[in-house]
């Protein structure tokens, strides 16, 4: 919340770069939409959402929107080539056998085993879980973008969360307008910090145990 | 071949299908293939009490969402009420039970009412809220969650064409549930936007096959503006919303 346009669209930048040609890929609502814009155009991704579309494209013109041709949030989207369209028990089985390479997320909170929590707050927000369990179990690599904090201040990163869990150790990496993590074998490592923070801005709005990579980067 | 079957009926006597306290399933997804007159038309006839199985709310003034904005529902199973804020509002003061599922294990749940099977084996959520209170079982040494299938008294469906045995053609992301609760109700009643002779659907263009469907109504089409029409600042949204 409260992140300015410039700061999403360079998380939304450099999530995008996880990205590779012949990925079939899922894109959450808010930060993670905006990634679509910075995947180049000479990659063949697949964009899948789980209203029914594989090869999902851009937005279409003012004016040629089709009422039934949607996104998951419910936004005009268009097709590319080779797109096909399903029904939700295909949408589903597509993430549940394994099939998305890469899924985007937002998340509440994050610990440094990469659980993740994201879909209510429990007595305040109880919006309900949509598709993002499937997802975070199930496609081969999770990535969160977030603030790094709450509106608080409070680091949403965390030895442990506080909020019910939408999977248990499922994100590979968390990306916010402060840095980008990996996550494996149970520890989260810094691998670079977006400018123009350092390691220790990093450190201290972090909540959790954290690894400093030997090489941090500087992402632009 | 001459026609002899016929399903198409007019939305009043659809209503005759329709109770108090009973359960429905509605296609749709964020109110994208949600049947925009067969909703209206349970609230013209006052029906309450609903068991409503829906993938979401919609919003308040698209979809399933008005079903709730008029608190015809008191209990919901759906992944999603985060677009519809009327939803959460209801829950919060106790008047709306809603179960969460997640989502691809709703659509299976409702896909295995639909197909005349007991339930279905799922993972998706083992480690979270999910699992509490469910029937676990080993099988090939994987541990999964026992999730009965899921039925309805009425389904309600939209497809972009029926012919008069109720062979349904959807229409790209207005298809998603559908499909699936067509299958799934004791009374299925499709709504469609253009109902055509049989013959003239091409056999392996048809989704669903019309034995799945007991009536088809002629649809007065969408009567709601979608969230991407009303352009913020003209006031529109919020009368939408307060509607």
């Amino acid at each position: 919340m409260g992140l300015g346009a410039e700061t999403r669209h360079r998380i939304a930048r450099r999530a995008a770069l996880e990205i590779t040609d012949g990925m079939v890929v899922n894109l959450g609502i808010g930060i993670p939409t905006l990634v679509a814009d910075y995947i180049s155009s000479d990659l063949h991704i697949m964009l899948h959402t789980e209203n029914g579309i594989l090869g999902m494209g851009g937005s279409p013109r003012e004016g040629e929107e089709d009422g039934n041709l949607s996104n998951a949030g419910g936004y005009p989207v268009t097709i590319k080539a080779g797109a096909s369209y399903f029904d939700s028990a295909t949408a589903f089985g597509i993430i549940r056998k394994g099939l998305l390479d890469v899924t985007i997320l937002g998340a509440l909170e994050v610990s440094e085993k990469g659980d993740i929590a994201n879909w209510i707050v429990p007595g305040k927000r109880v919006p309900g879980m949509g598709g993002a369990i499937d997802l975070a179990q199930k496609a081969k690599k999770v990535i969160i973008l977030m603030n790094h904090t709450d509106k608080y201040g409070n680091p949403k990163i965390v030895k442990e969360c506080s909020l019910p869990l939408t999977v248990k150790e499922g994100a590979h990496m968390i990306i916010t307008e402060k840095a980008v993590f990996h996550c494996a074998d149970g520890k989260l490592v810094l691998k670079e910090v977006m400018n123009p923070y350092t390691v220790e801005d990093v450190l201290s709005s972090t909540g959790a145990n954290v690894i400093v990579d030997e090489k941090v980067s500087v992402f632009l | 071949m001459e026609q002899k079957v016929n399903k198409q009926i007019s939305i009043e006597d659809a209503s005759r299908y329709f109770f108090n306290g009973m359960s429905l399933m509605a296609g749709g997804f964020g109110g994208v293939g949600a049947p925009p007159s067969l909703i209206n038309m349970i609230l013209e006839k006052n029906i309450h009490d609903i068991l409503l199985i829906s993938n979401d709310t919609g919003f308040p003034w698209i979809g399933p969402g008005k079903l709730i904005t008029e608190k015809r529902v008191k209990k919901l199973i759906a992944s999603h009420i985060g677009s519809n804020p009327e939803a959460g509002k209801q829950m919060q003061e106790g008047f709306l039970e809603v179960e969460f599922v997640p989502q691809g294990t709703l659509a299976e749940k409702i896909r295995a009412g639909g197909m005349g099977l007991g339930g279905i084996l799922v993972d998706v959520g083992l480690g979270t809220v999910v699992e509490t209170n469910k029937q676990k079982v080993d099988v090939n040494h994987k541990t999964y969650m026992i999730e009965p299938a899921l039925t309805a008294d009425v389904s309600i469906v939209y497809a972009q064409k029926a012919d008069f045995y109720g062979n349904l053609v959807y229409d790209k992301t207005a298809r998603n549930t559908n499909p699936l609760v067509a299958t799934a109700g004791q009374i299925t009643i499709a709504e469609v936007e253009e109902i055509v002779p049989i013959g003239s659907l091409h056999p392996e263009e048809i989704i669903t096959p019309g034995v799945f469907v007991d009536y088809i109504i002629q649809s007065k089409g969408v009567d709601w503006k979608w969230v991407w029409e009303l352009k913020q600042g003209t006031g529109l949204q919020e009368e939408q919303r307060s509607k």
